[in-house]
């Protein structure tokens, strides 16, 4: 059910591909951008849907990223087909990484992206099936004052 | 300090963003983790890496950072300098290590006085 003042936008996001990764996310800094949502919360999202595009790229096969948009709230969705996480909360511990040595020599793994991604997110809510995928939740509030 | 300054002082060779380089420099951030970037570095200031691949533009660009500087005499991919280019983002070499930049963009900035 679409509310009328909702603006919802979906994004492909492909695994391996490393050369367009934060493409998305760029894309979708340049939206909030262009609506005038305040800069402290376009840093907040840059930051979160960056995080997310890239654990796509790293561990999932594919994902799809979807952006909506309303009056109140910035909601950012991302489902992956891919090994998905066994032990979430051991996933989410800072430090943690199954990053290869490949990627690591990138500048990736450094364990950082699901707690960057709670400490931006205003609400933050991920599930898992090992071998299927990872779904992430993660809502920003317009009005930082009221978030607070 | 402007960029334009920064790269005299600090003797940097310009591959992109020429026609970038009036822009204000606010501080320094050394890192070579991509997150770490994410999650600290502020707007507006000159990022330290060794890092050379593609994926440095697309942070310096989300995160608004005013340019990038990579060190110990390392040249970035071709992919790197495309993206780099069409970006207008000011990409720049030193052949110093990543901590003698660093010193010296802190000692120009006039930091810790
Ligand atoms: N979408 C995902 N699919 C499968 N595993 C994931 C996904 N996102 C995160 N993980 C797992 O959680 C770990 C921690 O992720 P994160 O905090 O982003 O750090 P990093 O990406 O640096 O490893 C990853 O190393 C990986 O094992
Ligand atoms: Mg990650």
């Amino acid at each position: 059910m679409n509310r009328h003042d909702e603006f919802i936008q979906t994004f492909t996001i492909l695994g391996r591909d490393f050369s367009r990764a934060g493409s998305v996310s760029t894309e979708i800094k340049e939206i909030l951008q262009e609506i005038g949502v305040p800069s402290s919360i376009i840093r907040r999202v840059a930051i979160a849907s960056y995080e997310a595009e890239m654990n796509v790229v790293m561990y999932a096969q594919k994902g799809e990223l979807t952006l909506t948009l309303n009056p109140e709230t910035i909601k950012i969705e991302v489902e992956d087909e891919g090994q998905g996480i066994e032990d979430i909360e051991l996933a989410m511990q800072e430090g943690y990484s199954t990053a290869t040595e490949e990627m690591r020599e990138m500048g990736f793994g450094a364990g950082m992206g699901l707690p960057n991604i709670k400490k931006n997110a205003h609400i933050f809510i991920i599930t898992s099936s090992p071998g299927v995928g990872t779904y992430l939740k993660m809502i920003f509030y317009l009005d930082e004052e009221r978030a607070a | 300090m402007t960029l334009q300054e920064i790269i005299k002082g600090l003797n940097l060779e310009v591959i992109t963003g020429g026609d970038n380089l009036n822009l204000e420099v606010k501080d320094g951030y050394t890192s070579d983790l991509l997150s770490d970037v994410m999650a600290n570095a502020q707007p507006a200031c000159l990022w330290i890496t060794l890092q050379t691949h593609v994926n440095i533009v697309a942070v310096a660009k989300l995160k608004d950072l005013a340019g990038i500087i990579i060190v110990n005499g390392r040249q970035p991919d071709k992919e790197t300098r495309q993206k780099a280019q069409e970006e207008n983002l000011p990409l720049l070499l030193s052949k110093e290590t990543a901590f003698q930049v660093s010193g010296r963009l802190y000692q120009l900035l006039g930091k810790g006085k």
